[in-house]
């Protein structure tokens, strides 16, 4: 018998960013008895590199704005894959959730008025974002942790403990869930101080483990960004959807190499900021999609007097979706436009008073100033695309956020659906707050329904998950842990990378066998306390998976949508914007994809849209009559 | 443009360890937590060290590089000579758990005792009206990713363990400043801060200022008008009628 720790809780949440944070206050609010599970401390989770705001229709600084604007902007962002439902959902409970934010503590900037100050950012219409300087992450994750303390402290004083009802516990990973028949009924990790191993019991486990961007080489994503989320997810028989769509994000740093990658706050643009090829041309002009042409400028005279007058102006073109840009950058340095250091300029110097940028983009200033001695406010930026956001994640039910695994929830990045295609830039913290209140909602119904007959644990389970995360001590002489790593990331940013092909893809899948059979022969040298290439063993296990299921789906969808672009399928096409790719995992570990029609939008969602405009998307069969 | 550096880690846990010299490959534009991480790749993979972001967002790679509490994710290595060693030692005011990994949970403990933000009664959600004048002064302390490097430098608690319970260091009075600040906030911080929390002991070295990494000026904007607030309070003839005034059973 496996020797461990062992704790019950109704649900436990893996992951203490904004979507697990928010999960778990609803439930504990709900009266369940939770757990936060972290890999990190508590408060450090990647939440914290949101810079730009959360996106909310509360119509402070334009009182056009609604949640049916909201709404369309998010499905023209992910180019109408989204899942309407989701997407419909987020733009109505948005503005609450932000509110609610207030009520914990936030502070966020401020309207002349003492309202809630809202930025423009990327394909929103009117100025959405709430946001504080451009370090809107770490006050929505301060905001959330110290609502958690003020519950822990309400339950000090009616029991004498703080952790009575709710407890988190930091730097401490899960390896496996464990299933009852079909349904949760518990999760097995470690502690990654001592080694040693822990085993929650409990019916419900809501995942808000974020992003994969840990499997690519250029990422903005932090080293806990490994998919563990996803995997855990496929290995207890729950589906993934849209893994072919994965963000890069237009604008992060290019020099010097060792922070390569690390993101540059879409506000830069949002704030006045060009984009500008080695030629000094303003380029965007020349990358507008038929699909926005109507509401982007087409001179610069125009694009300039939209800061000023966005009522009788079009938007300037560096404000398009993040995935238009990020490919128009990557078309530039590909054609030789390119800067010294392979990408394009990002220059504010010359739109703003250098106090004004230091004002409203301080933690940019510090960025350049310390890691590339680069003074924002006198020179302009190099940028160019680094991978940000995957748009793929577990399969849920809209309202409940429960997979199809009975008792598991997911919320937030590891969630798929909301973003379709491409997520609009302030819309990942919103969906965090609504789908993580949601989630811990959901498992709290599920507990409700569940009674007093809860889902066991099998010892053999146990024996068998303590197994396999010591497998990796097992071998000797065998390859470290970092390199494969190493190979694994490459792979994906050059095979599977922002534009692809299906040879390229092929050869990527190659190279994943391959991984496959290293990865079960490496070795971990030292001991279980607090040792990071045993931690890293373990994490390549879900990166694999994941990029397995990135590079299966990128594959099948033959067309170019949002994240998803294959050279040798440029165009957008109707007949694929109907179909889901859902990957599950296969008794032999393989990943498998299945395609799976898209529910119809509901007719007075569709009545939102100008036909014309759904054409560009649609079917004949679909529109409207 | 890449040498070989000299560093000096170190290495050990709870029980006892020491300096080990090391010489690794530097590249340019690296900084100390790339040449860390170089390191666990090629010759130490069991080197603990705790790091997140790499950008200077988390605050969780906090360390003293040459004795100086600093975020190895922002420390250049162009800050050193090519031939200089370069020593990283973990954090001396927490105890070690292993190599550069130390145990901080003194600090969340610490937050756990300052009462949390307490809302105003009569605003709902989404009826709170600030001005961004007012609410500036609470931001810059927000504006705080906790690597604790300024609880690490202060002197109150750096080398005097018996000290901890009684003080809750810059980190956590600043808290309590931010909260006495925020425009909205219905509770009284002020007496806890100095009974409970020991802004007496703090005597306004700015240490913690210096060794900031989001240069928050810790001691000039919230534990100086922090201790003003305490002694108008405590001393002032006038609120000290008033307070006796206000007492008064009905």
């Amino acid at each position: 018998m496996t020797e461990l720790e062992r704790h019950s809780y109704d649900v436990v949440v893996i992951g203490a960013g904004g979507a697990g944070l928010r999960a778990a206050i609803e439930a504990r609010e709900q009266g369940k008895r939770t757990a936060i599970v972290c890999k990190s401390l508590f408060g450090k989770a990647h939440t914290v590199m949101a810079e730009g705001g959360c996106a909310a229709a509360m119509g402070n600084a334009n009182s056009n704005d609604n949640w049916q604007v909201h709404y369309r902007d998010t499905m023209r962002g992910g180019k109408f894959l989204n899942n309407w439902r989701m997407a419909e959902l987020h733009a109505q409970e948005a503005p609450d959730r932000v509110w609610e934010l207030e009520s914990y503590g936030a502070l966020f900037d401020r309207t002349p008025d003492g309202r809630i100050s809202q930025r423009n950012f990327g394909g929103h219409t009117y100025p959405r974002l709430a946001h504080v300087g451009d370090r809107t992450g770490l006050e929505l994750i301060r905001t959330l942790q110290q609502k958690i303390v003020s519950l822990q402290q309400e339950d000090f004083e009616a029991t004498g403990d703080y952790e009575a009802n709710l407890k988190v516990y930091a730097e401490c990973t899960v390896t496996e869930l464990l299933k009852d028949g079909d349904a949760i009924s518990g999760a097995f990790g470690y502690w990654r101080e001592s080694g040693r191993f822990i085993l929650f019991d409990a019916p419900a486990v809501i995942l808000a483990t974020g992003g994969v961007g840990k499997s690519f080489k250029v990422t903005s994503n932090s080293w806990e960004y490994t998919g563990d989320g996803h995997a855990l997810a496929m290995r207890a028989g729950a589906t993934l959807i849209n893994m072919e769509f994965i963000q890069f994000h237009p604008t992060g740093m290019v020099w010097p190499p060792s922070v390569k990658g690390i993101l540059v706050t879409e506000s830069v643009r949002g704030d006045g900021g060009v984009l500008k090829n080695s030629e000094g041309k303003r380029f965007m002009f020349d990358y507008v999609p038929d699909v926005f042409r109507a509401q982007y400028a087409e001179t610069e005279e125009e694009a300039d007097r939209w800061y000023k007058d966005a009522d009788n102006n079009r938007r300037p073109p560096e404000l398009l979706p993040r995935d238009e840009v990020a490919r128009a950058i990557n078309s530039e340095v590909k054609a030789g436009r390119g800067t010294p250091h392979g990408g394009v300029f990002l220059d504010v110097s010359s739109r703003l008073p250098a106090e004004e940028i230091k004002r409203r983009l301080p933690s940019m200033y510090h960025q350049f100033k310390e890691l590339a001695d680069v003074d924002i406010t006198a020179e302009p930026m190099e940028v160019g695309p680094t991978c940000h956001y995957v748009m793929g994640g577990v399969e849920v039910d809209p309202d409940t956020a429960q997979s199809v695994v009975p008792g598991l929830f997911a919320a937030g990045e590891v969630a798929g659906g909301m973003h379709g295609s491409n997520r609009l830039g302030g819309n990942s913290l919103s969906d965090l707050l609504v789908f993580g209140r949601r989630a811990g909602m959901g498992a709290a119904t599920y507990l409700d329904q569940l009674g007093t007959e809860r889902p066991k644990i099998a010892e053999a389970d146990i024996d068998a998950a303590a197994a396999e995360a010591l497998a990796p001590f097992e071998l000797e002489g065998g390859e470290n842990p970092y390199t494969i790593h190493q190979e694994l990331q490459q792979s994906m940013n050059d095979l599977v990378g922002i534009i692809r092909k299906a040879d390229e893809i092929e050869q990527a899948l190659g190279r994943l066998a391959e991984f496959r059979g290293r990865i079960a022969k490496m070795t971990v040298e030292g001991h279980r306390q607090f040792n990071p290439g045993w931690h890293l063993a373990l994490d390549l296990r879900n990166m694999l998976a994941v990029s397995e299921c990135v590079a299966k789906a990128a594959l099948e969808r033959q067309e170019s949508r949002g994240g998803h672009t294959r050279d040798d399928f440029p165009g957008m096409n109707a007949e694929w914007r109907k179909l889901l790719l859902v990957c599950a995992l296969q008794a032999d570990g393989s990943v498998s994809v299945v395609r799976k029609d898209q529910i119809p939008m509901r007719d007075d969602l569709l009545e939102l849209f100008e036909l014309d405009e759904l054409k560009k998307y649609m079917t004949e069969e679909e529109l409207p009559a | 443009m890449s040498y070989k550096g000299k560093f000096r880690v170190w290495r050990g846990d709870a029980d006892g360890g020491d300096l080990q010299d090391y010489e690794v490959e530097v590249n340019e534009g690296e900084v100390v937590l790339d040449v860390i991480h170089r390191l666990q790749a090629t010759q130490t993979p069991d080197l603990a060290v705790r790091w997140n972001c790499k950008a200077g967002k988390c605050g969780s790679c906090s360390a003293e590089i040459n004795g100086m509490p600093k975020l190895m994710c922002m420390c250049r290595m162009n800050t050193f000579e090519e031939g200089e060693t370069v020593t990283v030692t973990p954090m001396r005011t927490f105890p070690v758990i292993r190599d550069l990994v130390t145990d901080v949970s003194f600090n969340y403990e610490k937050a756990r005792q300052i009462p949390a933000f307490t809302p105003p009664a009569d605003l709902k959600p989404g009826e709170y009206r600030m001005q961004q004048v007012d609410v500036e002064r609470s931001q810059e302390f927000r504006k705080c990713i906790e690597c604790f490097l300024c609880q690490d430098t202060c002197h109150v608690i750096r080398d005097h363990e018996e000290n901890k319970e009684s003080f809750s260091g810059p980190r956590f009075l600043m808290r309590i400043a931010e909260l006495d600040m925020h425009p909205l906030d219905a509770a009284d911080r002020q007496k806890a801060a100095q009974e409970q929390h020991g802004l007496g002991f703090c005597n306004i070295t700015k240490c913690c200022t210096e060794v900031c990494p989001e240069n928050i000026k810790i001691t000039d904007n919230a534990l100086i008008p922090m201790k003003e607030r305490v002694a108008d309070r405590k001393y002032d003839p006038i609120v000290w009628l008033g307070n006796k005034i206000r007492r008064r059973p009905a």
